[in-house]
């Protein structure tokens, strides 16, 4: 239907429905993004104050500080160690539930388990780590105690190993439940056909509970994705600051005052974030594979 | 694996989801190699059931199955050479319909040049050719089906099973599919084992029906023995076609019955070869509704007509080729007649008219 056919009725229906979507996007997102990127652009005296103007100063500063690869480097690192965790937990707690726990009540049972940790907040879920990995914590106990180590493992906390640790039990909750989502809608006679055509069940896996899963798959993926890149806090903490993320680096920024290259460090994380879902996106057209 | 014969039989077959009631309640069955056979019963009788047993989809509670002279409870559907097709067709979404042909050979490790070669020869014989690289939602109906019925056939099994294969579509095309259906088994050779709750598709298609209630067996045979010759009252009301009258035996005469009826004459019956019945018994009879002849009162009766039940008309449905005229000749049970259509509009009925129903007294048969 063309807008200059359209009745203007029609139109002012049309805009009260986008209306409270745009009420809370507009003050909420829109505006902040524009205030970093505008922000971005301007000059400092280097003491927080800002003179409003245009220069690429804070870009090329950012662009050019080895640190900025380092970090990125060490986020894609955080990023991709916790992408594959949750995606393999989250995939396997899903199709376990989904398709081997029979009881429907039991499954949803099991599955609102799964969000047990999130009734508590983030920090005391990541303090709870210190008393299992810590030098004197459980495992290292068990381990002397077994006699499998001589000196307790300093690796377990505050390192990258618990920073990933922290992650992994934060998001994979963001895996299971669009995972969850999309296996859920699966037809079980699929299965039963697969089987009677002879396949094994790595086949089933593989030809069709994973392709059928794939909007689920991408969607737990941007979620998980996002949040690591963005996140700077369970570094912080689960490192013992003996590691940093591209946001601590702006953090930082902030802390000293220095507004324009933290809200340009912002701006490229932005569009990074935004290239590394666009590619998700174009891989798996989730908009066809929810509707399907 | 050993024999390539489709010849099923079970053996006492019983299944049970939850230990007390029995979906299947003793089932012995004999199915000829490549023969086409249709179980038919209402929903919930168990006919599904045995298929899936069949298939090895569920396994049986107690009893044996046999294919080409082997047991095969325990066994796989891929050992047991069986192939299901489903109901609603379950054709994998994701796949175009030549990777759904495909599927069964990829699964079994054949190179994928040679599954594709298969493939596309199933894909010519089911005629979708041109249809090959679409997705099952972008195809209509029939074509689904037809897609569904390559994918089971690829792997030419010795059994094909197919569950409500026609309850999806619409009553044109399930007229077209069927003809399909019969002329598939045919080129194939191999058993196919159909369940429906159509009568009209149980007799058009097989070689043997097998009526089911409850878990059970009612009667397996010929569709024409089955609709022709039904053993019991439930038989016959579910095959149709069939008016069932019941009463008291008022007396036996040598080779017939006479049955009391609202009739002050009765109604005579003959004898089923090699059973008796007594006086005072209560019998049910068939009499069908296409031997049913309609006379005016005070005309005289066919030729080897004995009983006339006079009769009020209730309805009138003209049914192209024949009218439908249904009566009160017997005040619980249903009465219909099925009037040849030239024969009904030399002289028309009225609905509120009374007629004599008439019938060939040879042609009504006393049920178990």
């Amino acid at each position: 239907m063309q807008s200059s056919q359209t009745p203007p009725r029609a139109n002012l229906a049309g805009w009260l429905y986008v209306a409270p979507l745009v009420l809370v996007l507009v003050p909420f997102f829109v505006a902040p993004i524009l205030v970093v990127l505008a922000a971005s652009f301007f000059a400092t005296d280097g003491f927080g104050g800002l003179t409003p103007g245009f220069t690429l100063a804070s870009y090329v500063e950012v662009l050019h500080s080895a640190l900025t690869l380092k970090l990125y480097l060490a986020t894609i690192k955080f990023t991709v160690l916790t992408w594959i965790f949750t995606l393999i937990i989250g995939f396997f707690v899903a199709y376990f539930l989904v398709f081997h726990v029979r009881n429907q009540l039991l499954a949803i049972g099991l599955f609102l388990l799964c969000t047990v940790p999130f009734w508590t907040s983030n920090i005391i879920r990541m303090i709870s780590w210190i008393p299992l990995l810590g030098k004197e914590g459980l495992i290292n106990q068990a381990l002397l105690g077994m006699g499998v180590i001589r000196q307790p493992l300093e690796v377990l906390l505050f390192s990258d190993l618990a920073v990933v640790i922290a992650y992994v039990h934060q998001l994979t909750i963001f895996m299971i439940v669009p995972i969850f989502n999309s296996m859920a809608r699966i037809d079980k006679k699929l299965i039963e056909a697969a089987i009677d055509a002879g396949a094994s069940r790595f086949d089933i896996m593989r030809l069709i509970v994973v392709p059928m899963s794939k909007s689920g798959i991408a969607l737990g993926t941007i979620f998980v994705v996002s949040i690591v890149m963005g996140d700077f806090f369970v570094v912080k903490v689960m490192s013992g600051g003996g590691s940093a993320s591209v946001v601590s680096a702006f953090y930082e920024d902030v802390g000293v005052l220095q507004y324009p290259t933290a809200a340009a460090s912002a701006v490229l994380l932005t569009l990074v974030l935004v290239a590394i879902v666009s590619l998700i996106l174009r891989t798996v057209d989730i908009r066809q594979e929810i509707t399907r | 694996m050993k024999s390539d014969r489709g010849d099923i039989e079970l053996a006492g077959v019983c299944k049970s989801f939850d230990g007390a009631t029995y979906v299947v309640d003793g089932v012995n069955l004999k199915i000829a190699d490549g023969a086409y056979c249709c179980f038919i019963g209402p929903s919930g009788c168990g006919k599904t059931t045995i298929l899936r047993m069949i298939a090895g989809h569920d396994d049986p509670t107690a009893g044996e199955i046999v294919i080409g002279g082997q047991n095969v409870v325990g066994l796989a559907p891929v050992q047991r050479r069986t192939a299901m097709m489903f109901q609603s067709y379950a054709l994998f979404p994701h796949l175009t319909v030549r990777e759904n042909i495909a599927f069964a050979l990829r699964v079994r490790g054949q190179s994928k040049s040679d599954r594709l070669r298969a493939a596309d020869a199933m894909i010519e014989k089911v005629r979708l050719t041109q249809f090959a690289d679409r997705l099952p939602a972008q195809l209509s109906g029939g074509q689904q089906q037809r897609v569904a019925l390559a994918r089971a056939a690829i792997t030419e099994p010795r059994v094909l099973l197919l569950d409500e294969p026609l309850s999806a579509l619409d009553e044109q095309l399930r007229v077209q599919m069927r003809q399909e259906l019969r002329r598939m088994q045919q080129e194939l050779g191999i058993t196919f084992i159909h369940v429906t709750h159509t009568q009209l598709e149980a007799i058009a298609l097989a070689d043997l029906v097998v009526v089911m209630e409850q878990g059970r067996i009612k009667q397996a045979g010929p569709a024409r023995d089955v609709y022709a010759h039904p053993h019991d009252r439930y038989v016959a009301e579910f095959m149709g076609g069939q008016n069932v009258l019941s009463g008291r035996v008022e007396k036996v005469n040598g080779a017939s019955f006479t049955l009391a009826q609202a009739a002050p004459e009765g109604i005579e019956v003959p004898l089923r070869p090699r059973s008796a019945v007594s006086v005072g018994d209560k019998v049910d009879i068939a009499v069908r509704r296409d031997d049913v002849a309609l006379v005016r009162p005070g005309r005289d009766l066919p030729p080897g007509c004995t009983t006339s039940l006079p009769s009020r008309v209730l309805a009138i449905e003209y049914q192209g080729y024949f009218v439908k005229v249904m009566l009160d000749t017997v005040p619980d049970d249903e009465f219909v007649a099925y009037v040849p259509e030239k024969t009904f509009f030399a002289d028309p009925f009225a609905v509120g008219d009374v007629v004599m129903a008439t019938w060939a007294t040879g042609s009504a048969l006393p049920l178990a």
